[in-house]
């Protein structure tokens, strides 16, 4: 109970992980969508930084530096995507988001 | 001790300030969790001795996305929020369904991995760095050896990004 090992850490990781899956699923506002899915990438790099440290090894820390740069470039992105749906359509409600729909 | 009471109580505020962000509605409310919630991370990844990570997390996520979404959600003015009219009780089921599937199946894989004999690790790497000193300095140094490619990679994904979001922001 009181020697964190990383299992804690690992249970700690998968807690915000569901609760990021819980945002990207109960939602309607794809701002809040896009911050749940950040949520579920510092969940990742939670797992990452906490075994880099018990394994001595870097090179989970390496990775962890490459995850936040894809997740920067896909906030960009996905955010860019937004505004200019934003701009056509007036809506960020993803129900009404159905232009692809078949 | 004093480890596990930091954990707890890092843990306790991470998952909080996460539940806050999930289920405000106000979306800049949400937005300002979510920082507070980056902040916590990167105190435990001090706590983990990754400062350089935690520093990173505090610049990039903090600093610079979360300002992002801030922009946007200014930017959006929600004259209606999304979920105004909107019966929340079909997606709950739904989504508390699938959400604790997820979490059983990360439990169930904690669980096995911790009952399962591990095999000894081998230390990974014939690769660690000569160099002796902090944190920053031996992840600067697998950077720009062992990890040059994929760093060089990472910049042009960064370039393009720019390049893709300016385009689609762009009005004509």
């Amino acid at each position: 109970m009181f020697d964190i090992t990383p299992a804690h850490y690992t249970i700690l990781s998968a807690a915000l992980f569901m609760i990021g899956v819980m945002g990207v699923l109960l939602r309607r506002n794809i701002i809040v969508i896009f911050m749940s899915i950040e949520l579920i990438l510092n969940a990742v790099n939670i797992n990452l930084v906490a075994y880099s440290s018990q394994l001595q090894n870097l090179i989970g820390q390496v990775f962890v530096v490459f995850v936040i740069a894809v997740a920067a470039a896909e906030a960009v992105v996905g955010l860019g995507i937004i505004l200019a749906f934003y701009r056509n359509k007036e809506t960020v409600n993803i129900d009404e988001m159905n232009l692809m729909r078949w | 001790m004093a480890e596990a009471i930091t954990f707890y109580v890092l843990s306790a505020l991470i998952l909080g300030f996460g539940v806050l962000v999930v289920s405000t509605r106000n979306t800049v409310h949400c937005v300002l969790f979510l920082v507070a919630d980056f902040l916590f991370v990167a105190v435990l990844y001090v706590v983990l001795s990754a400062e350089f990570v935690a520093i990173i997390q505090i610049l990039v996520y903090a600093g610079g996305i979360v300002v992002l979404y801030l922009f946007v959600v200014m930017l959006v003015n929600l004259k209606r929020t999304p979920e105004a009219y909107f019966d929340p009780r079909r997606a709950w089921r739904l989504g508390l369904l699938v959400a604790g599937a997820v979490f059983v199946e990360l439990v169930a894989i904690v669980v096995y991995g911790i009952k399962s004999p591990v095999n000894p690790l081998r230390h990974v790497d014939a690769q660690a760095p000569p160099v002796e000193g902090g944190n920053v300095e031996q992840l600067g140094y697998l950077l720009y050896t062992n990890y040059l490619i994929p760093f060089e990679l990472v910049s042009m994904l960064l370039l393009v990004a720019m390049i893709g979001a300016i385009v689609l922001a762009k009005r004509e």
